[in-house]
Protein backbone atom coordinates (compact mmCIF):
# COMPACT_ATOMS: atom_id res chain seq x y z
CA UNK A 1 0.00 0.00 0.00
CA UNK A 2 1.42 4.09 -0.75
CA UNK A 3 0.24 7.17 -1.37
CA UNK A 4 -1.07 6.48 -4.34
CA UNK A 5 -3.16 3.55 -3.79
CA UNK A 6 -4.60 6.07 -1.25
CA UNK A 7 -5.33 8.57 -3.77
CA UNK A 8 -7.23 5.76 -6.16
CA UNK A 9 -9.15 5.26 -3.28
CA UNK A 10 -10.35 9.01 -2.50
CA UNK A 11 -11.12 8.79 -6.42
CA UNK A 12 -13.10 6.16 -5.92
CA UNK A 13 -15.08 7.65 -2.87
CA UNK A 14 -15.28 11.40 -4.36
CA UNK A 15 -15.06 11.21 -8.61
CA UNK A 16 -14.89 15.30 -7.87
CA UNK A 17 -11.89 14.74 -6.31
CA UNK A 18 -10.45 13.05 -8.99
CA UNK A 19 -9.29 16.01 -11.40
CA UNK A 20 -7.61 17.91 -8.37
CA UNK A 21 -5.65 13.98 -7.30
CA UNK A 22 -4.42 13.52 -10.85
CA UNK A 23 -3.07 17.18 -10.85
CA UNK A 24 -1.20 16.34 -7.35
CA UNK A 25 0.00 13.07 -8.52
CA UNK A 26 1.66 14.79 -12.25
CA UNK A 27 3.44 17.46 -9.89
CA UNK A 28 4.57 15.33 -7.18
CA UNK A 29 5.95 12.65 -9.52
CA UNK A 30 7.59 15.72 -12.15
CA UNK A 31 9.28 17.34 -9.16
CA UNK A 32 10.26 13.86 -7.97
CA UNK A 33 12.52 12.74 -10.81
CA UNK A 34 14.11 15.72 -10.57
CA UNK A 35 14.80 15.70 -7.22
CA UNK A 36 15.94 12.27 -7.64
CA UNK A 37 18.81 12.79 -10.13
CA UNK A 38 22.07 13.04 -8.09
CA UNK A 39 21.15 12.44 -4.25
CA UNK A 40 22.01 8.76 -3.13
CA UNK A 41 22.28 10.22 0.29
CA UNK A 42 18.85 12.02 -0.44
CA UNK A 43 18.35 12.76 3.63
CA UNK A 44 20.45 15.01 4.16
CA UNK A 45 20.58 16.73 0.52
CA UNK A 46 16.99 17.12 0.96
CA UNK A 47 17.38 18.90 4.21
CA UNK A 48 20.31 21.31 2.96
CA UNK A 49 18.32 22.18 -0.08
CA UNK A 50 14.97 22.51 2.60
CA UNK A 51 16.65 25.11 4.51
CA UNK A 52 17.62 27.27 1.44
CA UNK A 53 14.20 28.34 1.00
CA UNK A 54 10.51 27.23 1.05
CA UNK A 55 10.96 23.59 0.99
CA UNK A 56 9.20 21.27 -1.60
CA UNK A 57 6.34 19.22 -1.24
CA UNK A 58 8.91 15.77 -1.63
CA UNK A 59 11.36 17.54 0.41
CA UNK A 60 8.56 17.55 2.86
CA UNK A 61 7.91 13.95 2.11
CA UNK A 62 11.34 12.92 3.08
CA UNK A 63 12.13 15.09 5.72
CA UNK A 64 8.33 13.37 7.65
CA UNK A 65 9.76 10.03 6.32
CA UNK A 66 12.74 10.88 8.43
CA UNK A 67 11.44 11.48 11.72
CA UNK A 68 8.82 8.60 11.09
CA UNK A 69 11.86 6.27 10.68
CA UNK A 70 13.36 7.31 13.58
CA UNK A 71 9.83 6.99 15.69
CA UNK A 72 8.89 3.05 14.46
CA UNK A 73 12.46 2.29 14.79
CA UNK A 74 12.93 3.34 17.94
CA UNK A 75 9.48 1.64 18.97
CA UNK A 76 10.05 -1.36 17.47
CA UNK A 77 13.50 -1.83 19.15
CA UNK A 78 11.32 -0.87 22.64
CA UNK A 79 8.84 -3.86 21.76
CA UNK A 80 11.68 -6.44 21.63
CA UNK A 81 13.90 -4.91 24.62
CA UNK A 82 13.14 -7.88 27.28
CA UNK A 83 11.81 -6.75 30.61
CA UNK A 84 11.61 -2.90 29.30
CA UNK A 85 7.51 -2.92 29.56
CA UNK A 86 5.67 -3.26 32.52
CA UNK A 87 2.73 -5.37 32.49
CA UNK A 88 -0.34 -4.06 31.02
CA UNK A 89 1.77 -1.26 29.55
CA UNK A 90 2.63 -3.05 26.12
CA UNK A 91 -0.88 -2.60 23.83
CA UNK A 92 -0.01 1.04 24.24
CA UNK A 93 3.34 0.63 22.91
CA UNK A 94 2.30 -1.87 20.23
CA UNK A 95 -0.32 0.57 18.91
CA UNK A 96 2.08 3.27 18.54
CA UNK A 97 4.62 1.67 16.57
CA UNK A 98 2.02 -0.12 14.53
CA UNK A 99 0.88 3.95 13.63
CA UNK A 100 4.63 5.01 13.13
CA UNK A 101 4.99 1.65 10.72
CA UNK A 102 2.40 2.29 8.66
CA UNK A 103 3.31 6.10 8.13
CA UNK A 104 7.00 5.01 6.70
CA UNK A 105 5.03 2.48 4.66
CA UNK A 106 2.91 5.86 3.40
CA UNK A 107 5.33 8.24 2.92
CA UNK A 108 7.94 5.32 1.29
CA UNK A 109 5.62 4.81 -1.19
CA UNK A 110 4.73 8.28 -2.00
CA UNK A 111 8.64 9.30 -2.54
CA UNK A 112 9.97 6.69 -5.28
CA UNK A 113 13.27 7.23 -5.04
CA UNK A 114 12.90 6.47 -1.18
CA UNK A 115 11.87 2.99 -2.51
CA UNK A 116 15.12 2.01 -4.17
CA UNK A 117 17.24 2.66 -1.11
CA UNK A 118 17.49 0.18 0.92
CA UNK A 119 15.15 0.20 4.40
CA UNK A 120 18.52 0.36 6.53
CA UNK A 121 20.44 3.25 5.32
CA UNK A 122 19.29 5.29 8.16
CA UNK A 123 21.08 4.00 11.55
CA UNK A 124 19.25 5.27 14.79
CA UNK A 125 21.06 5.86 18.72
CA UNK A 126 18.74 5.41 20.81
CA UNK A 127 21.16 6.90 23.44
CA UNK A 128 21.03 10.11 22.30
CA UNK A 129 25.34 9.62 21.90
CA UNK A 130 25.23 8.22 25.48
CA UNK A 131 23.48 10.99 27.10
CA UNK A 132 20.37 8.31 28.01
CA UNK A 133 21.94 4.87 27.90
CA UNK A 134 18.80 3.37 30.28
CA UNK A 135 16.38 4.56 27.19
CA UNK A 136 15.71 1.05 26.35
CA UNK A 137 16.22 -0.31 29.63
CA UNK A 138 14.57 1.64 32.22
CA UNK A 139 10.88 2.02 31.32
CA UNK A 140 11.05 5.78 32.64
CA UNK A 141 13.69 6.59 30.56
CA UNK A 142 11.58 4.95 27.09
CA UNK A 143 8.91 7.23 28.01
CA UNK A 144 10.54 10.86 28.40
CA UNK A 145 12.21 10.01 25.33
CA UNK A 146 9.00 9.17 23.55
CA UNK A 147 7.36 12.00 24.85
CA UNK A 148 9.80 14.07 23.42
CA UNK A 149 9.47 12.08 20.11
CA UNK A 150 6.39 12.59 19.72
CA UNK A 151 5.60 16.27 20.78
CA UNK A 152 8.21 17.25 18.55
CA UNK A 153 6.69 14.79 15.93
CA UNK A 154 3.70 17.01 16.41
CA UNK A 155 5.34 20.35 16.15
CA UNK A 156 7.58 19.09 13.07
CA UNK A 157 3.92 18.42 10.81
CA UNK A 158 2.45 21.94 11.91
CA UNK A 159 5.43 23.67 11.37
CA UNK A 160 5.03 22.27 7.54
CA UNK A 161 1.23 22.95 7.21
CA UNK A 162 1.75 25.61 5.37
CA UNK A 163 4.44 25.02 2.94
CA UNK A 164 1.75 22.21 1.54
CA UNK A 165 -0.97 24.85 1.23
CA UNK A 166 -0.09 24.40 -3.00
CA UNK A 167 -0.93 20.70 -2.58
CA UNK A 168 -4.33 19.67 -0.64
CA UNK A 169 -4.32 16.00 -1.32
CA UNK A 170 -0.66 15.71 0.62
CA UNK A 171 -1.95 18.42 2.89
CA UNK A 172 -5.12 16.67 4.40
CA UNK A 173 -2.76 13.36 4.45
CA UNK A 174 -0.21 15.30 6.74
CA UNK A 175 -2.92 16.51 8.95
CA UNK A 176 -4.41 12.92 9.79
CA UNK A 177 -0.86 12.03 10.43
CA UNK A 178 -0.05 15.02 12.51
CA UNK A 179 -3.45 14.25 14.88
CA UNK A 180 -2.43 10.89 15.47
CA UNK A 181 1.27 12.07 16.87
CA UNK A 182 -1.02 14.46 19.46
CA UNK A 183 -3.31 11.34 20.46
CA UNK A 184 0.75 9.54 20.77
CA UNK A 185 2.01 12.24 22.67
CA UNK A 186 -1.37 12.51 24.75
CA UNK A 187 -1.27 8.82 26.22
CA UNK A 188 2.96 9.08 26.38
CA UNK A 189 2.09 11.78 28.70
CA UNK A 190 -0.91 9.93 30.36
CA UNK A 191 1.62 7.04 30.93
CA UNK A 192 3.78 8.97 32.61
CA UNK A 193 0.83 10.47 34.71
CA UNK A 194 1.72 14.23 34.03
CA UNK A 195 -0.40 16.72 31.59
CA UNK A 196 -1.41 15.88 28.52
CA UNK A 197 -0.89 19.27 27.22
CA UNK A 198 3.01 20.52 26.69
CA UNK A 199 3.74 23.39 28.61
CA UNK A 200 7.49 24.56 28.48
CA UNK A 201 7.70 25.97 32.16
CA UNK A 202 7.19 22.29 33.41
CA UNK A 203 10.08 20.02 33.32
CA UNK A 204 9.18 16.71 32.11
CA UNK A 205 12.00 15.86 29.91
CA UNK A 206 15.98 15.49 30.60
CA UNK A 207 17.50 19.14 30.54
CA UNK A 208 20.88 17.71 30.30
CA UNK A 209 21.62 17.86 27.46
CA UNK A 210 18.25 20.67 27.11
CA UNK A 211 16.27 17.98 25.53
CA UNK A 212 13.72 19.65 27.32
CA UNK A 213 14.99 23.51 26.09
CA UNK A 214 14.76 22.22 22.31
CA UNK A 215 11.40 20.04 22.32
CA UNK A 216 9.39 23.48 24.47
CA UNK A 217 10.73 26.12 22.38
CA UNK A 218 8.21 28.79 22.12
CA UNK A 219 5.93 26.73 23.39
CA UNK A 220 4.18 28.93 25.73
CA UNK A 221 2.48 31.76 23.97
CA UNK A 222 -0.04 33.88 24.97
CA UNK A 223 -0.17 36.18 21.33
CA UNK A 224 -1.85 34.26 18.40
CA UNK A 225 -1.98 35.93 14.69
CA UNK A 226 -5.80 37.22 13.79
CA UNK A 227 -5.09 36.32 10.33
CA UNK A 228 -5.29 39.70 9.19
CA UNK A 229 -1.71 41.16 10.41
CA UNK A 230 -3.07 41.94 13.88
CA UNK A 231 -2.45 39.49 17.20
CA UNK A 232 -5.02 38.50 19.69
CA UNK A 233 -3.72 38.44 23.10
CA UNK A 234 -4.86 35.60 24.70
CA UNK A 235 -4.62 37.00 27.99
CA UNK A 236 -7.65 40.04 27.51
CA UNK A 237 -9.69 37.57 26.34
CA UNK A 238 -13.14 37.62 28.51
CA UNK A 239 -12.50 34.44 30.69
CA UNK A 240 -14.68 34.89 34.10
CA UNK A 241 -16.46 31.62 33.40
CA UNK A 242 -13.12 29.50 33.59
CA UNK A 243 -13.27 26.80 36.12
CA UNK A 244 -9.43 27.42 37.32
CA UNK A 245 -9.03 31.26 37.33
CA UNK A 246 -5.98 30.74 38.83
CA UNK A 247 -4.45 28.52 36.30
CA UNK A 248 -5.50 30.99 33.29
CA UNK A 249 -2.30 31.55 31.69
CA UNK A 250 -1.29 27.91 32.01
CA UNK A 251 -4.61 27.33 30.16
CA UNK A 252 -3.53 29.87 27.48
CA UNK A 253 -0.65 27.73 27.14
CA UNK A 254 -2.03 24.40 26.59
CA UNK A 255 -4.69 25.54 24.07
CA UNK A 256 -2.64 26.72 21.23
CA UNK A 257 0.72 23.92 20.46
CA UNK A 258 3.32 25.63 18.78
CA UNK A 259 5.07 24.64 15.69
CA UNK A 260 8.91 24.21 15.29
CA UNK A 261 10.81 24.87 12.17
CA UNK A 262 12.58 22.24 9.78
CA UNK A 263 16.23 23.07 11.26
CA UNK A 264 14.58 23.29 14.94
CA UNK A 265 13.49 19.60 14.91
CA UNK A 266 16.50 18.64 12.64
CA UNK A 267 18.79 19.85 15.66
CA UNK A 268 16.44 17.34 17.77
CA UNK A 269 16.82 14.85 15.90
CA UNK A 270 19.91 14.58 15.26
CA UNK A 271 22.04 13.27 18.07
CA UNK A 272 19.34 9.72 17.45
CA UNK A 273 20.91 9.82 13.64
CA UNK A 274 24.03 8.03 13.50
CA UNK A 275 25.90 9.37 10.00
CA UNK B 1 -24.11 26.21 -5.83
CA UNK B 2 -24.92 23.38 -8.13
CA UNK B 3 -23.78 21.37 -5.50
CA UNK B 4 -26.45 22.46 -2.50
CA UNK B 5 -28.83 20.03 -4.32
CA UNK B 6 -27.23 16.91 -3.95
CA UNK B 7 -28.25 16.80 -0.20
CA UNK B 8 -24.94 16.60 1.87
CA UNK B 9 -26.41 14.46 4.40
CA UNK B 10 -26.79 11.50 2.43
CA UNK B 11 -23.13 11.31 1.98
CA UNK B 12 -22.26 10.48 5.38
CA UNK B 13 -19.22 7.74 5.50
CA UNK B 14 -17.49 9.19 8.82
CA UNK B 15 -17.56 7.48 12.13
CA UNK B 16 -20.50 7.25 14.19
CA UNK B 17 -22.70 9.30 12.17
CA UNK B 18 -25.98 9.67 13.51
CA UNK B 19 -29.28 9.22 11.38
CA UNK B 20 -30.87 12.48 10.43
CA UNK B 21 -34.27 13.37 11.54
CA UNK B 22 -36.62 14.01 8.14
CA UNK B 23 -37.95 16.74 9.79
CA UNK B 24 -34.22 18.25 10.90
CA UNK B 25 -33.50 17.28 7.30
CA UNK B 26 -36.13 19.46 5.34
CA UNK B 27 -35.67 22.47 7.55
CA UNK B 28 -31.75 21.74 7.26
CA UNK B 29 -32.06 22.06 3.02
CA UNK B 30 -34.93 24.77 3.66
CA UNK B 31 -32.23 27.06 5.42
CA UNK B 32 -30.12 26.18 2.57
CA UNK B 33 -32.75 27.27 0.01
CA UNK B 34 -33.21 30.71 1.54
CA UNK B 35 -29.19 30.83 1.59
CA UNK B 36 -28.74 30.21 -1.83
CA UNK B 37 -31.89 32.73 -2.61
CA UNK B 38 -31.32 35.79 -0.69
CA UNK B 39 -27.27 35.90 0.00
CA UNK B 40 -25.59 34.34 -3.54
CA UNK B 41 -25.10 37.74 -4.61
CA UNK B 42 -23.24 39.11 -1.70
CA UNK B 43 -21.73 36.34 -1.45
CA UNK B 44 -19.63 36.87 -4.94
CA UNK B 45 -19.00 40.14 -3.80
CA UNK B 46 -16.68 39.14 -0.83
CA UNK B 47 -15.35 36.20 -2.68
CA UNK B 48 -12.56 37.92 -2.65
CA UNK B 49 -11.84 39.67 0.56
CA UNK B 50 -11.17 36.50 2.49
CA UNK B 51 -7.40 36.83 2.22
CA UNK B 52 -7.86 40.79 3.44
CA UNK B 53 -9.02 39.44 6.90
CA UNK B 54 -7.40 42.59 8.52
CA UNK B 55 -9.37 44.33 11.15
CA UNK B 56 -8.75 47.71 8.90
CA UNK B 57 -10.33 46.21 5.62
CA UNK B 58 -13.18 44.40 6.96
CA UNK B 59 -15.52 47.86 7.52
CA UNK B 60 -16.34 47.66 3.45
CA UNK B 61 -17.46 43.87 3.85
CA UNK B 62 -20.09 41.94 5.10
CA UNK B 63 -20.44 41.89 8.61
CA UNK B 64 -21.82 39.52 10.83
CA UNK B 65 -24.71 42.39 12.03
CA UNK B 66 -25.63 42.08 7.91
CA UNK B 67 -27.75 38.57 8.67
CA UNK B 68 -27.82 39.33 12.66
CA UNK B 69 -25.02 36.90 12.83
CA UNK B 70 -26.87 33.90 11.59
CA UNK B 71 -24.28 34.12 8.29
CA UNK B 72 -21.16 31.62 8.24
CA UNK B 73 -20.10 33.77 5.51
CA UNK B 74 -17.90 31.98 2.53
CA UNK B 75 -14.48 30.96 1.83
CA UNK B 76 -11.38 30.90 4.94
CA UNK B 77 -14.32 33.29 6.98
CA UNK B 78 -16.66 30.50 6.54
CA UNK B 79 -14.46 27.63 8.15
CA UNK B 80 -13.81 29.85 10.76
CA UNK B 81 -16.86 30.81 12.00
CA UNK B 82 -17.42 26.59 11.37
CA UNK B 83 -14.33 26.40 13.83
CA UNK B 84 -16.03 29.11 16.16
CA UNK B 85 -19.37 27.12 16.29
CA UNK B 86 -17.70 23.56 17.15
CA UNK B 87 -15.93 25.58 19.78
CA UNK B 88 -19.05 26.70 21.21
CA UNK B 89 -20.21 23.65 21.24
CA UNK B 90 -17.52 21.76 23.00
CA UNK B 91 -17.56 24.44 25.82
CA UNK B 92 -20.88 24.17 26.35
CA UNK B 93 -21.11 20.60 26.73
CA UNK B 94 -18.30 20.95 29.22
CA UNK B 95 -19.62 23.73 31.20
CA UNK B 96 -22.73 21.22 31.92
CA UNK B 97 -20.48 18.45 32.28
CA UNK B 98 -18.70 19.74 34.89
CA UNK B 99 -22.09 21.79 36.49
CA UNK B 100 -23.87 18.73 36.33
CA UNK B 101 -21.10 16.62 37.54
CA UNK B 102 -22.05 12.18 37.25
CA UNK B 103 -22.16 11.15 40.51
CA UNK B 104 -19.50 8.96 40.50
CA UNK B 105 -16.80 10.86 38.87
CA UNK B 106 -13.36 10.70 40.11
CA UNK B 107 -11.31 13.47 41.25
CA UNK B 108 -8.65 13.19 38.64
CA UNK B 109 -12.09 13.06 35.76
CA UNK B 110 -13.46 15.71 37.23
CA UNK B 111 -9.99 18.11 36.73
CA UNK B 112 -9.87 16.63 33.31
CA UNK B 113 -13.66 17.64 32.36
CA UNK B 114 -12.76 21.38 33.56
CA UNK B 115 -9.71 21.59 31.90
CA UNK B 116 -10.77 20.88 28.68
CA UNK B 117 -13.78 23.18 29.33
CA UNK B 118 -10.92 25.88 29.79
CA UNK B 119 -9.33 25.43 26.82
CA UNK B 120 -11.98 24.89 24.66
CA UNK B 121 -13.55 28.82 25.89
CA UNK B 122 -9.76 30.28 24.67
CA UNK B 123 -10.42 28.92 21.56
CA UNK B 124 -13.92 30.19 21.61
CA UNK B 125 -12.83 33.61 22.89
CA UNK B 126 -10.06 33.54 20.22
CA UNK B 127 -12.28 32.67 17.70
CA UNK B 128 -14.65 35.02 18.36
CA UNK B 129 -12.01 37.87 18.34
CA UNK B 130 -10.16 36.72 15.35
CA UNK B 131 -13.34 37.10 13.21
CA UNK B 132 -14.20 40.53 14.89
CA UNK B 133 -17.56 41.51 12.85
CA UNK B 134 -17.53 38.65 10.76
CA UNK B 135 -18.37 36.26 14.03
CA UNK B 136 -21.62 33.84 14.14
CA UNK B 137 -23.65 35.11 16.96
CA UNK B 138 -23.44 32.79 20.26
CA UNK B 139 -25.39 29.48 19.92
CA UNK B 140 -27.94 28.00 21.84
CA UNK B 141 -27.64 24.26 22.46
CA UNK B 142 -29.26 21.36 23.86
CA UNK B 143 -27.42 18.25 24.99
CA UNK B 144 -30.16 14.94 25.02
CA UNK B 145 -27.88 13.15 27.19
CA UNK B 146 -27.78 11.83 30.87
CA UNK B 147 -25.14 14.22 32.41
CA UNK B 148 -25.82 12.00 35.62
CA UNK B 149 -24.40 9.07 33.79
CA UNK B 150 -20.49 8.60 33.63
CA UNK B 151 -20.76 6.38 30.41
CA UNK B 152 -23.03 8.63 28.35
CA UNK B 153 -21.10 11.61 29.62
CA UNK B 154 -17.49 10.68 28.36
CA UNK B 155 -18.43 8.73 25.05
CA UNK B 156 -20.03 12.35 24.38
CA UNK B 157 -17.22 14.03 25.16
CA UNK B 158 -15.19 11.34 23.32
CA UNK B 159 -17.52 12.14 20.12
CA UNK B 160 -17.11 15.67 20.14
CA UNK B 161 -13.67 15.43 20.49
CA UNK B 162 -13.04 13.29 17.59
CA UNK B 163 -15.51 14.89 15.65
CA UNK B 164 -13.61 17.82 16.72
CA UNK B 165 -10.46 16.32 15.16
CA UNK B 166 -11.64 15.17 12.19
CA UNK B 167 -13.74 18.61 11.11
CA UNK B 168 -10.25 20.05 11.76
CA UNK B 169 -8.18 17.50 9.47
CA UNK B 170 -10.72 17.73 6.96
CA UNK B 171 -11.23 21.71 7.09
CA UNK B 172 -7.92 22.83 6.67
CA UNK B 173 -7.04 21.40 3.07
CA UNK B 174 -10.05 23.87 2.37
CA UNK B 175 -8.56 27.25 4.00
CA UNK B 176 -6.02 29.22 1.43
CA UNK B 177 -4.67 31.26 4.44
CA UNK B 178 -1.39 30.05 5.56
CA UNK B 179 -1.80 31.61 9.00
CA UNK B 180 -5.12 30.21 9.63
CA UNK B 181 -4.18 26.84 8.08
CA UNK B 182 -1.38 27.22 10.66
CA UNK B 183 -3.37 28.00 13.59
CA UNK B 184 -5.90 25.53 12.57
CA UNK B 185 -2.89 23.21 13.15
CA UNK B 186 -2.27 24.56 16.36
CA UNK B 187 -5.73 23.97 18.11
CA UNK B 188 -6.13 20.70 16.25
CA UNK B 189 -3.52 18.73 17.65
CA UNK B 190 -4.50 19.82 20.85
CA UNK B 191 -8.43 18.34 20.90
CA UNK B 192 -6.40 15.11 19.56
CA UNK B 193 -4.74 15.11 23.14
CA UNK B 194 -8.53 15.53 24.46
CA UNK B 195 -9.69 13.12 22.04
CA UNK B 196 -6.72 10.71 23.63
CA UNK B 197 -7.18 11.57 27.00
CA UNK B 198 -11.03 11.06 27.39
CA UNK B 199 -10.71 7.62 25.45
CA UNK B 200 -7.45 6.97 27.87
CA UNK B 201 -10.05 7.22 30.62
CA UNK B 202 -13.27 5.46 29.12
CA UNK B 203 -10.98 2.31 28.17
CA UNK B 204 -7.27 2.81 30.54
CA UNK B 205 -4.32 0.22 29.49
CA UNK B 206 -5.86 -0.55 25.96
CA UNK B 207 -5.22 0.80 22.12
CA UNK B 208 -7.99 2.66 22.29
CA UNK B 209 -6.38 6.18 22.90
CA UNK B 210 -5.93 6.17 19.04
CA UNK B 211 -8.05 3.05 18.69
CA UNK B 212 -8.50 1.39 15.05
CA UNK B 213 -12.35 2.87 15.11
CA UNK B 214 -10.42 6.33 14.91
CA UNK B 215 -6.98 5.73 13.34
CA UNK B 216 -7.71 3.50 10.18
CA UNK B 217 -5.46 2.61 7.24
CA UNK B 218 -2.15 3.36 7.20
CA UNK B 219 -2.41 5.19 10.89
CA UNK B 220 -4.19 7.98 9.16
CA UNK B 221 -7.31 9.94 11.82
CA UNK B 222 -10.14 10.88 10.90
CA UNK B 223 -11.18 13.60 8.69
CA UNK B 224 -14.36 14.72 7.95
CA UNK B 225 -15.80 17.50 5.40
CA UNK B 226 -17.95 20.26 6.92
CA UNK B 227 -20.75 18.41 4.91
CA UNK B 228 -20.27 15.78 7.03
CA UNK B 229 -19.57 17.72 10.01
CA UNK B 230 -23.04 19.56 10.41
CA UNK B 231 -25.22 17.22 9.99
CA UNK B 232 -23.54 15.30 12.80
CA UNK B 233 -23.74 18.00 15.11
CA UNK B 234 -27.01 19.86 14.13
CA UNK B 235 -28.93 17.81 17.06
CA UNK B 236 -27.68 19.87 19.66
CA UNK B 237 -27.64 23.26 18.62
CA UNK B 238 -30.74 25.14 19.10
CA UNK B 239 -30.43 28.33 17.60
CA UNK B 240 -32.76 28.67 14.67
CA UNK B 241 -32.22 30.22 11.11
CA UNK B 242 -28.31 29.37 10.61
CA UNK B 243 -27.19 30.13 6.86
CA UNK B 244 -23.85 27.67 6.39
CA UNK B 245 -23.11 29.28 3.45
CA UNK B 246 -20.77 27.25 1.25
CA UNK B 247 -20.00 24.70 4.06
CA UNK B 248 -22.64 22.22 2.88
CA UNK B 249 -21.03 21.96 -0.82
CA UNK B 250 -17.74 21.50 0.75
Amino acid sequence: MNLFGIFSQIEKTDPEAAEKVSFSRRKLLKTTSVAAAATPLFFAASINKAFADTPSVVDILKYALTLEYLERDFYRAAQFSRGLLPLGTREYVVQIAKHEASHVDLLRGAIPEAQTIKENTLKFDFTYGGAFPDVLTNYQTFLAIAQALEDTGVRAYKGQAANLLSDPTVLGIALQIHSVEARHAAAVRRMRGIRVWPDANDNTLPTSPNVQGAVYAGENQTMQPNGGGGMVDLMTLPHDSVFNPAMYERTVYESFDEPLTMEQVLAIAGPFIKS
Amino acid sequence: MKQLSSEPVKKETGPSVPAIPSVERRMFLRTVGLFTASTAAFLASCQNSVNELAPANRSGARTAADAGGKSFGTGDIAILNYAYALEQLETAFYRQAVEKLFSDIRGDEKMVLSDIHDHELVHREFFKAALGPYAIQDLEFKFPIDFNHRQEVLNTARQLEDTGVGAYNGAGPLLTNGTFLTLAGKIVSVEARHAALIRTILRPGTSFFAGDDVVKTMGLDISLKPSQVIPMVAKFITTTGLDFGDLLSR
